[in-house]
C-alpha cells in the first residue's frame, strides 16, 4: 500500500495513497488527462479523465485498456501480475520428457522390445538370418565388449 | 556455414511464443543484482523516539525522502517524489509523523514514520511566489492538537499535525515584501515573520499563533540596503549584511521594537577581506561570514556587540544546533586536514570549550565535507555522546561515532550521468586468481542437492542451502575475464564528478575515483561531467596496456565554457592524465580508427565549429589524414529546428598554427518550419552494433535486403503546441512527424505523419528498424510504431544462380550519393504504459533475435520481443508466415508479467537502460540505472549455446550410469543366452 504511486500525465504529477485509499491531484486544469497507477504485483489500466471546463467539478473517467466508462473514479487492478514462473511439481512425465529420460526410454525399448520382436519372427527365417550373420562374421554384441573375445 | 545453419535451426526451435525471459522465484539474485540509493542528502532529521530502532529521516537532491536505520544505514522506506515536486523542507511532528513541504511550498504531506505510509496531504495556495518555511514548534498546542507553521507563497498557515487541516491563514500581500525568516520562540504563543521590503526596509510582523491575528507590525529602513540571507542569532535578533557586503547589521526586535547596530567587517577582522556572504547557522549567538578564502565565526554578545571567535582558511562545515538540555545547545564543526577530518562538538555559548574532539581518517576520494548533521545519545554512564551524519563531496553519506565511521552509503551512484564498460584483466598462467574447484565430492553433493531441488524433493533447509550455494558461487565475482564475457567492469560517471567501477557479477565497487579535473578550481569554477568514452580497448597487439576511458567535462553550465578531458585507467582507477582544453566541447565524435596502441581517435567539435583531433600524436594525425574525406557528422539545433551535416575542410586558418585543428564546412541542412514542427527526439544506431546478415529470408523462399547504414538518423517532430503535457492540446492541432534522414547527404529517406499524436517521443534505432513510442490523443492511449527500411536495389539477387551467373550488383561500389532505392514498412500498436527509457538488446554477433527493453513509468523494465513489432504482421498470417514466426496482428502489444526483467523489483527513478553484448552470442548484459541500479543477463532467444544454470549434471550422470549398467546387464544376458545356444 505504501509503495503505490498514482501518476498524472506520464509522471507530470505524482501522488501517493492515504491510508483509506484516497488520492488527490491539486491545481489540475480542465482538459483530458491520463492517470496511471504503479503498483508492484498488479496491473492497472490507465484511466482517461476529462475535467470539464464548463461545469467545475464534473469529471468523467474511462479505462483506456477496454474503453469501459467508470461511474465513479475508483481504480481497481485489472489483474494480478505474477512475475515468476511457477515451478511445476515433480512428475514422472516431466522426467520422461527430458532428453535424458528419452534416451533411457529409447534404450529400454531397444533392450526389451527388440528381443520380443525377434521372438515373434518365423523360426525358419530367424535361423536363416543367424546363419547369414555368422557367415558374414558380423560381430555380436558380446564379442564387441571386452571379454567377449573369450568365446 | 555449418555453425550458422545450426544457429538458425536452434533459433527456429526457440521461437515459441511463450515469454522468453522468465525466472523462477528462487533464481532471483542469481544473475541479477539490485542496489538501492537515495542521492545526496539535503536535510536530515533524527527521530527522537526512545523505543524501537533509531532512525534518521532524510530528503535528498534526487527528491527522495527516506527513513534510514541509524545503526546500519539501511533504508527502512523511501519515496521518490515527482520531478516538479522538489522537497523544500522536512521535519518530524509529534515524534511519529514525517512532514514534508514540497513543490515550492504548495504541497504539505505527512508520512507515518514507522512504515512510510502517507497519512495526509494538503495543498497550500497563496497570493504570490515566495520562499517557503516549515516550522514544527515543539510545544505549540491548539485544542490538544499540535500545530505546524508553514510560510509559503506569501501566506502564513497554521496546520493541524493530525489531519492536515488548515487552522488559520494570514496573507502577506505587500508587493515587495520578501520573507527571510519565520520564527516561533519556544514557550510563547507568538510567531515572528521578518523580511525585507523594497530591498532597504526591514519588516517585522508579530502574529498570535493561536488565531493568526496580527499583533504588531514594525518596520525600519536601512539606507544601505541588504544583500544575501539573514542569520538568526537568537529568537529575537537577526544579522544581515548591507548591499556592499562590508557592514554587518545586527537587528533586534525585542518586544516588537526594532533596534539596530551597524558594525563594519573591517572593525572585526583586521585585514580587508573583500565582499563577504553570511552563512546562516542556526546556532544561537553565533554566525559566520565567508569570503573567498576565509571563514570567520562571529559571536554576538549582548547589545549588538560582535566578537570574532574563530578565523580559519580550512574548508569547514557546521551543523545546526541541537538542544541537549533546557538552555544548552550543541553543534558540530568539521575541519579538513590532509587525510583526516577533525570533528569538534561545542556548546553554543562556550566557543572555546569542546564537548568532543575527534579525528577520523577519511578517504581522499570522498572529497570535502559538504554537510553535517548532529545527534546525541545518552551513554551508559549518563553522559552525552554525539554522533554526526556527514555528507561528502562525492555525495556519500557517513555516520561518525566515537571517532569511527560506523557506516557509509555510496549515494553518488544515485545520479549516474554516463556508463561505459571495460573488460577485466585476462587470467594469466601462474597467477591464477581462481580457487581450485572444491573437491569432487563437494561438487557432486552440490549437484545432488540441485537435483533434489528440481525434482521438488528438497526440504526447506536443502532449498536454503541451494540458494546460498548459488548466490556465493565465487565464479561470477572473480576479477578476471571469463570465457562467456559475463564478467566486466561497469564504469559509471556520477554527477559529483566521481568515477566508479562496478563488477557485473555482484555489483560491488571495485574502485572509485574523485576526478581531480572535475574538482572546483580557479580556472574551472563549476565543472560538470558530460560523457564517458572508451579511449583505449587493448586487444591483439597492445595486450599489455591497461584499457582506459575518456571523461569529457566542461567548466560551466553553458556549452561555450572550456572543456576538460581526463583519461582514467580502468583496472586501477588512476587518472592517467588530464587536459584542460582551450576550447569548448560541443560534440565528441569517436572515430572508427585506432592507432597502434589501440587508442581510439576522437574528434572534438567546439563552439566555433572547429574540429580538434585527439590524441595529439603524429601517428593519429597520419591515420586521420588518410580518412580525411570520409568523415561526416551531423549536428542538431533543436532550438532552431535545424539539422546540419558537416565535413572537414582544411587545417585551421586561425592565429595559432595547430596541426590538430581543422576547419569544417556545412554540407547540407534540413530546416523544419518552426510554426508547425519542433524537434523532440533524434536517435541513431549504436556505433558498436553488429549486424549479422543483411538478408532476411521471408516466407516462400523470398529474400529481402535490410537497408543497413550507420548514417541513418531518426528525427521526430511535433506541433509546437503539442510539445507540452498530455491534455494540453486537442487532437486536431497536434501531430507528430517521423523522419529517416541520411546524415551524409541530408536526404530524407522516409517521412510519416501521425495526426492527433504528441510527445514525449522515446525511440530506439537498430539494424534497419526504428521503434518509437508516443501518445495518441484520439485514442488517448500510448502507441508504439515500427519503421523498417529495406534496400530494393538488391531485390533482384533472389536466387543463388543469379548471384553466381547472372547480373548482380554486389561488386558495384556502394555510395551514399547514389540515390538509394528503399522501401519502408511500418505498423503501429497500442501500448499501455508511459515510458521513461527504451533500449534494445545487443549481442556479440547480432545473430540472436532482438528484444526491446522498455523502462515503464512504474520504474520496471519490460522485455518485449521485436517480433511483436514486425510490420509484416497480419490479422490472419498464412501457413508459411506462421512458420516464419509471424504473430497474428493485435491492436495492442501484450504485457506478459513474466517478461519484466526487473521481476518484482523497481529501479526507482529509472533514467537509462544500457545493453552490452557478452561474448556468448545468446546473452546480453543489461544495466538499468536511476536512483537505483539494476543489472541482469538476458538471453532473448534462450541460452541455446550454453547449458542453463539449472541444468542438472547429476541427472546426466545418473543417466550415464544407468546406461552403462544397462549395457553390462544386457551383455551378461546376451552372453548367457549365447552360452545356452552353444549348449543346445
Amino acid at each position: 500500500m505504501s509503495n503505490v504511486k498514482v501518476l498524472l500525465n506520464g509522471g507530470q504529477n505524482i501522488t501517493f495513497l492515504r491510508p483509506d485509499g484516497y488520492f488527490s491531484f491539486h491545481n489540475i486544469p480542465a482538459g483530458t488527462h491520463l492517470i496511471e497507477v504503479s503498483a508492484i504485483g498488479y496491473f492497472f489500466s490507465p484511466v482517461r479523465v476529462d475535467v470539464s471546463a464548463r461545469n467545475p467539478g464534473k469529471v468523467q473517467a474511462a479505462l483506456t485498456e477496454n474503453r469501459k466508462g467508470l461511474s465513479e473514479l475508483v481504480l481497481e487492478p485489472l489483474r494480478e501480475e505474477q512475475y515468476y514462473e511457477i515451478r511445476e511439481p515433480f512428475s514422472i512425465m516431466s522426467l520422461l520428457k527430458s532428453p535424458m529420460g528419452l534416451m533411457v526410454g529409447f534404450m529400454l525399448a531397444v533392450a526389451f522390445l527388440m528381443p520380443k520382436l525377434v521372438e515373434n519372427m518365423d523360426p525358419e527365417e530367424m535361423r536363416r538370418a543367424q546363419e547369414e550373420m555368422r557367415s558374414q562374421g558380423v560381430p555380436s554384441l558380446s564379442s564387441l565388449l571386452p571379454g567377449g573375445a573369450r568365446n | 556455414m555449418a555453425i550458422r545453419s545450426f544457429f538458425l535451426f536452434i533459433l527456429f526451435f526457440s521461437s515459441s511464443l511463450s515469454p522468453v525471459f522468465s525466472l523462477y522465484e528462487d533464481q532471483v539474485g542469481l544473475m541479477d543484482w539490485h542496489q538501492q540509493y537515495i542521492g545526496k542528502v539535503k536535510q536530515a532529521v533524527f527521530s527522537s523516539q526512545r523505543a524501537g530502532r533509531k532512525r534518521v529521516v532524510v530528503s535528498t537532491e534526487e527528491n527522495v525522502i527516506a527513513s534510514l536505520d541509524l545503526r546500519h544505514g539501511e533504508i527502512f522506506w523511501r519515496h521518490l517524489l515527482g520531478a516538479d515536486d522538489v522537497i523544500d523542507g522536512i521535519d518530524i511532528g509529534l515524534g511519529k509523523y514525517v512532514i514534508t513541504l514540497s513543490s515550492g511550498g504548495s504541497i504539505l504531506r505527512s508520512w507515518n514514520l514507522p512504515d512510510g505510509q502517507m497519512v495526509w496531504e494538503s495543498s497550500l495556495q497563496g497570493p504570490k511566489h515566495s520562499k517557503s518555511f516549515l516550522v514544527v514548534p515543539t510545544n505549540l498546542k491548539f485544542d490538544k492538537d499540535n500545530v505546524l507553521v508553514v510560510f509559503s507563497n506569501g501566506r502564513l498557515h497554521a496546520i493541524s499535525c493530525i489531519d492536515g487541516e488548515v487552522l488559520w491563514k494570514k496573507d502577506f500581500e505587500a508587493e515587495s515584501f520578501e520573507v527571510q525568516q519565520v520564527i516561533q520562540p519556544p514557550g510563547s504563543d507568538l510567531i515572528y515573520v521578518v523580511g525585507f521590503a523594497a530591498s532597504y526596509q526591514f519588516e517585522m510582523y508579530q502574529i498570535n499563533a493561536k488565531n493568526g491575528e496580527l499583533l504588531k507590525h514594525e518596520s525600519a529602513s536601512f539606507s544601505s540596503g541588504f544583500s544575501g540571507e539573514v542569520s538568526l542569532v537568537s529568537t529575537e535578533t537577526v544579522v544581515a549584511l548591507d548591499s556592499t557586503g562590508s557592514i554587518l547589521l545586527t537587528i533586534s526586535f525585542q518586544d516588537g521594537k526594532i533596534s539596530s547596530q551597524q558594525t563594519p567587517i573591517s572593525n572585526l577582522v583586521e585585514d580587508s577581506l573583500g565582499p563577504a556572504v553570511i552563512i546562516p547557522l542556526s546556532v544561537s549567538g553565533v554566525f559566520a561570514i565567508k569570503t573567498d578564502a576565509v571563514t570567520v565565526f562571529i559571536r554576538v554578545i549582548g547589545e549588538g556587540k560582535l566578537e570574532v571567535v574563530e578565523k580559519t582558511t580550512h574548508e569547514i562545515a557546521v551543523s545546526d544546533a541541537l538542544s541537549i538540555s533546557e538552555d544548552q545547545q550543541a553543534f558540530a564543526l568539521i575541519q579538513h586536514a590532509s587525510s583526516e577530518i577533525h570533528l569538534t562538538v561545542k556548546l553554543a555559548h562556550d566557543w572555546d570549550g569542546n564537548l568532543l574532539k575527534e579525528s577520523v581518517k577519511m578517504d581522499r576520494q570522498r572529497g570535502l565535507v559538504h554537510k553535517v548533521f548532529i545527534n546525541n545519545y545518552i551513554r551508559t554512564d549518563r553522559s552525552y555522546g554525539f554522533r554526526v551524519l556527514i555528507v561528502m563531496e562525492d555525495h556519500s553519506l557517513l555516520l561518525l561515532q566515537q571517532g569511527e565511521i560506523v557506516w557509509s552509503r555510496e549515494d553518488g551512484l544515485a545520479s549516474i550521468i554516463d556508463v561505459t564498460t571495460s573488460e577485466l584483466p585476462v587470467e594469466r598462467n601462474g597467477v591464477s586468481v581462481a580457487k581450485v574447484e572444491h573437491n569432487l565430492f563437494e561438487w557432486l553433493k552440490g549437484h545432488m542437492l540441485k537435483l533434489k531441488g528440481t525434482l521438488m524433493l528438497a526440504s526447506p533447509e536443502d532449498m536454503a542451502a541451494i540458494q546460498s550455494m548459488r548466490l556465493k558461487s565465487s565464479e561470477k565475482s572473480k576479477m578476471t575475464r571469463d570465457h562467456n564475457g559475463f564478467r566486466k567492469l561497469l564504469i559509471v560517471l556520477t554527477r559529483a564528478g566521481k568515477l566508479f567501477a562496478l563488477h557485473t557479477g555482484d555489483g560491488r565497487i571495485v574502485w572509485s575515483h574523485l576526478l581531480q579535473s572535475l574538482h572546483k578550481s580557479e580556472a574551472c569554477q563549476s565543472p560538470i561531467g558530460l560523457n564517458l568514452y572508451q579511449w583505449q580497448v587493448p586487444h591483439h597487439h597492445a595486450m599489455d596496456e591497461n584499457p582506459s576511458v575518456l571523461v569529457v567535462s566542461r567548466c560551466g553550465p553553458s556549452s561555450d565554457t572550456p572543456g576538460v578531458l581526463s583519461f582514467v585507467d580502468t583496472y586501477t582507477g588512476k587518472e592517467l592524465s588530464s587536459l584542460s582544453l582551450d576550447h569548448a566541447v560541443v560534440q565528441v565524435i569517436p572515430l572508427p580508427y585506432t592507432d597502434s596502441t589501440e587508442q581510439r581517435l576522437h574528434l572534438v567539435i567546439n563552439a566555433d565549429k572547429h574540429a580538434h583531433l585527439y590524441p595529439k600524436t603524429s601517428e593519429a594525425l597520419s591515420i586521420f589524414k588518410r580518412e580525411f574525406l570520409n568523415i561526416y557528422w551531423y549536428s542538431v539545433e533543436d532550438q532552431n529546428g535545424i539539422i546540419k551535416g558537416h565535413a572537414l575542410k582544411c587545417k585551421c586558418t586561425g592565429k595559432v598554427a595547430d596541426e590538430f585543428c581543422f576547419d569544417t564546412r556545412d554540407l547540407w541542412s534540413v530546416v523544419f518550419p518552426s510554426e508547425s514542427e519542433k524537434i523532440v527526439a533524434t536517435v541513431t544506431r549504436k556505433l558498436n552494433e553488429v549486424v549479422h546478415t543483411q538478408a532476411k529470408v521471408v516466407a516462400d523462399q523470398d529474400v529481402m535486403y535490410k537497408y543497413i547504414s550507420r548514417n541513418l538518423l531518426f528525427v521526430a517532430t511535433v506541433a509546437p503546441k503539442g510539445s507540452g503535457e498530455i491534455g494540453s492540446v486537442t487532437p486536431e492541432e497536434s501531430w507528430l512527424v517521423a523522419y529517416l534522414i541520411d546524415t551524409v547527404t541530408g536526404r530524407i529517406l522516409h517521412r510519416v505523419t501521425h495526426h492527433g499524436s504528441q510527445g514525449p517521443v522515446h525511440a530506439v534505432f537498430s539494424e534497419n528498424w526504428v521503434v518509437y513510442h508516443y501518445f495518441n490523443l484520439r485514442a488517448h492511449r500510448y502507441e508504439m510504431s515500427v519503421i523498417e527500411i529495406y534496400d530494393q536495389s538488391r531485390a533482384d539477387n533472389k536466387d543463388v544462380w543469379k548471384l553466381v551467373l547472372g547480373k548482380h550488383n554486389l561488386t558495384s561500389p556502394i555510395s551514399l550519393f547514389s540515390r538509394p532505392e528503399v522501401i519502408t514498412k511500418s505498423q503501429s500498436y497500442f501500448f499501455t504504459h508511459s515510458l521513461k527509457a527504451i533500449a534494445v538488446t545487443s549481442t556479440a554477433k547480432g545473430i540472436t533475435s532482438k528484444q526491446l527493453l522498455l523502462g515503464t513509468i512504474g520504474d520496471q523494465v519490460l522485455a518485449l520481443d521485436k517480433r511483436f513489432l514486425d510490420p509484416r504482421r497480419t490479422v490472419n498470417p498464412t501457413q508459411a508466415e506462421k512458420e516464419e514466426g509471424i504473430i497474428p496482428l493485435t491492436d495492442s502489444l501484450p504485457i506478459i508479467p513474466q517478461s519484466y526483467v526487473t521481476h518484482a523489483l523497481r529501479v526507482e527513478g529509472l533514467r537509462g537502460i544500457i545493453t552490452v553484448p557478452a561474448k556468448l552470442e545468446s546473452t546480453t548484459l543489461v544495466f538499468a540505472h536511476g536512483v537505483d541500479l539494476f543489472f541482469t543477463q538476458l538471453a532473448p532467444s534462450r541460452t541455446y549455446d550454453s547449458l542453463t544454470e539449472d541444468f542438472s549434471y547429476a541427472l546426466l550422470l545418473i543417466t550415464i550410469v544407468a546406461l552403462v549398467a544397462a549395457i553390462f546387464v544386457t551383455w551378461r544376458l546376451s552372453e548367457r543366452k549365447e552360452l545356452q545356444e552353444k549348449w543346445r
